[in-house]
């Protein structure tokens, strides 16, 4: 094992400099946003002082330059996920859920019809729900869901039920909420035997874990750079080759044709026939840079290190408050990412987070972009605590004490 | 520093410990108006019965913050027993209340508001002013009542029906 430290990680990122009502920020909502480290932020900023010209249309140097930047990121991003037929299979967007959309609106209007049915989950971020409800809406597919366990993980007692039938079954391989970690490449398969293609909301995974799509035998996957160290305004679909040739394009525009007539045009070929208009580039620049540093750190330690601070605040937050906080997630760190939804009995998420700011803790409170999983579980909101490469042990000291004084104000 | 002591009043505490006129109104003409708070999930229903021009009756139901409840209860015990047009001059006032001055985002000033002295416990919700994203929270119930009185009295009425 390579000498993970968090605490170079801290040094690394600027913005845990901070000072918050007087105390260091505690930042426990990576779930929500990770931090970038200053080698994102210069790589950022080194492409907007050296490199910056529009992509794709110039002869000059910089324009060249900037190209490379652009299209050396889409390889990056094609490694870091293993994608088997490389850049060529790595559409950039602004976001997960932009991807998610781009999904739907282009595989799915080209091969969904009525009577069709999508297979998603009760513990899915909105942005895998709402595209395939718009879709129901326009063109009477159908919508599943399958359902989410007591202890928080996916009920697949009926899994074959629920697959029959299927043309896509679309999950998340964490949840953002409970912290639930699914298990991709065997829902992938069982999906596969059943003719179902199988997309991956891999939001909450890629910047905690190594992603490895063959492994995982997934179809598509979406993601968001500010999920893992990266800027904000850039996200993947990643799809196979094939798939991508056949899916007609999203946004018309410019960028996105290879011939554009009085009479029509045509799409290009490959991942730009869905980029339309000036991309987001010096984000892509960021990207890599957060790639490059996610592996220098090794996913394989982060996953360990997070599995260790999420065991050690389930096992301290039962000790401290005595049922007083729960935690709407498996109870123990198997299988389990580094998020920790607490609902503390009498005091409202919204109080609990205000509270918690005053100790300079970021916790988000509300539903998540989860409704159906919140009131699955009869539940309005939680406080979401969330760890990253740079979360420590001393910041569930401070969120613990800080819950504290939430428990006493309201007790 | 905008301290939490400001926003977290003992009185706001009280209410939110112990709402007032908490429950459901089924009496006929009895009027029911939903306030929803997509941002924190707020949930909120007022049950107005109004005679007269007369506010004879307020219940709620609903689930929120302790700034959301407190101000709901603090609003419901407010308008109880009061005309319509005491009510809606009641909710104007709270809206300034909750109006942020630009002093209100300097540290060291109080918020400019017009008479505290009138505004009795209400006025324990100034401190909301400080915590700009919680104004939302105070002000949920009082849009619902006036969303109330609207739906049911017409936006200008006087409740006589
Ligand atoms: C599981 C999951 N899916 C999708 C999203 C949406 O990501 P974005 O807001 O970057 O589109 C999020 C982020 O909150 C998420 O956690």
């Amino acid at each position: 094992m390579s000498a993970f430290d968090p605490r170079r990680v801290r040094v690394d990122t600027p913005l845990l400099g901070r000072v918050i009502n007087g105390r260091p920020i505690t930042y426990l909502d990576s779930a929500s946003s990770t931090l970038p480290p200053r080698a994102v932020i210069e790589a950022m900023d080194r492409y907007y002082t050296l490199h910056h010209a529009n992509v794709h249309r110039g002869v000059y140097q910089t324009a060249v330059e900037a190209t490379d930047v652009y299209e050396g990121a889409r390889a990056a991003a094609a490694r870091f996920i293993h994608a088997p037929g490389g850049a060529d299979e790595i559409v950039f967007t602004k976001n997960t859920t932009e991807s998610f959309n781009l999904l739907a609106k282009s595989w799915g209007a080209a091969n969904l019809q009525a009577g069709d049915v999508v297979l998603v989950t009760e513990m899915e971020h909105h942005a895998n729900i709402v595209p395939w409800f718009q879709l129901r809406d326009a063109r009477g597919i159908d919508v599943r869901f399958v359902p989410v366990t007591d202890d928080f993980r996916l009920d697949l007692s009926n899994l074959d039920q629920l697959l029959d039938g299927v043309k896509l079954f679309s999950f998340t391989a964490t949840s953002n909420v409970l912290g639930t970690r699914n298990p991709v490449a065997a829902l992938a398969r069982a999906a596969h035997e059943h003719g179902a293609l199988v997309a991956v909301d891999a939001a909450q995974s890629v910047g905690h874990q190594p992603t490895d799509v063959v492994d995982m035998d997934a179809d598509f996957l979406c993601f968001s750079a500010h999920k893992m160290l990266g800027p904000t305004g850039l996200g993947v679909l990643w799809t196979r080759a094939a798939i991508l040739a056949s899916m007609p394009p999203f946004l018309g525009g410019g960028g996105m044709i290879a011939d554009v007539r009085l009479d029509g045009y045509v799409p290009a070929d490959g991942p730009t026939r869905f980029e339309a208009g000036t991309p987001p580039i010096a984000e892509t620049a960021g990207l890599e840079a957060a790639i490059r540093y996610l592996d220098g750190l090794g996913l394989e330690n982060l996953m360990a290190h997070e599995q260790t601070l999420t065991s050690d605040a389930l096992a301290r937050l039962d000790a401290r408050f005595n049922g007083r906080v729960r935690v709407i997630g498996p109870a123990n760190s198997v299988d389990r990412g580094g998020v920790l939804s607490l609902d503390v009995d009498g005091v409202h998420p919204h109080d609990v987070a205000q509270v918690l700011d005053q100790f300079g803790v970021c916790v988000r409170p509300g539903h998540h972009c989860a409704k159906p999983l919140m009131r699955r579980f009869g539940l309005a909101a939680t406080a979401r605590a969330s760890f990253g490469p740079y979360s420590t042990v001393a910041d569930t000291d401070v969120l613990l004490d800080a819950l504290d004084s939430a428990v006493s104000m309201f007790g | 520093m905008a301290n939490l002591d400001d926003l977290y009043r003992e009185i706001i505490l009280d209410h939110y410990r112990s709402p007032r006129n908490r429950g459901e109104l089924d009496a006929p003409g009895v009027v029911r108006t939903e306030g929803y708070n997509p941002l924190c999930g707020d949930e909120l229903t007022v049950f107005l019965d109004v005679r007269d021009g007369i506010i004879v009756d307020i219940k709620l139901t609903g689930h929120g913050c302790s700034i959301s409840q407190a101000s709901s209860s603090m609003m419901s015990a407010a308008v109880k027993g009061k005309t319509v047009d005491e009510a809606r001059e009641t909710i104007e006032r709270f809206k300034q209340l909750m109006t942020v001055h630009q002093t209100a985002l300097d540290d060291r000033a109080e918020p400019v508001v017009a008479d505290l002295r009138t505004m009795g416990e209400l006025a324990a919700l100034q401190g909301v002013v400080k915590f700009p994203v919680r104004i939302k929270c105070a002000t949920l119930a009082w849009n619902t009542l006036s969303q109330g009185l609207d739906d049911a009295y017409g936006v200008q009425g006087t409740g006589s029906q």
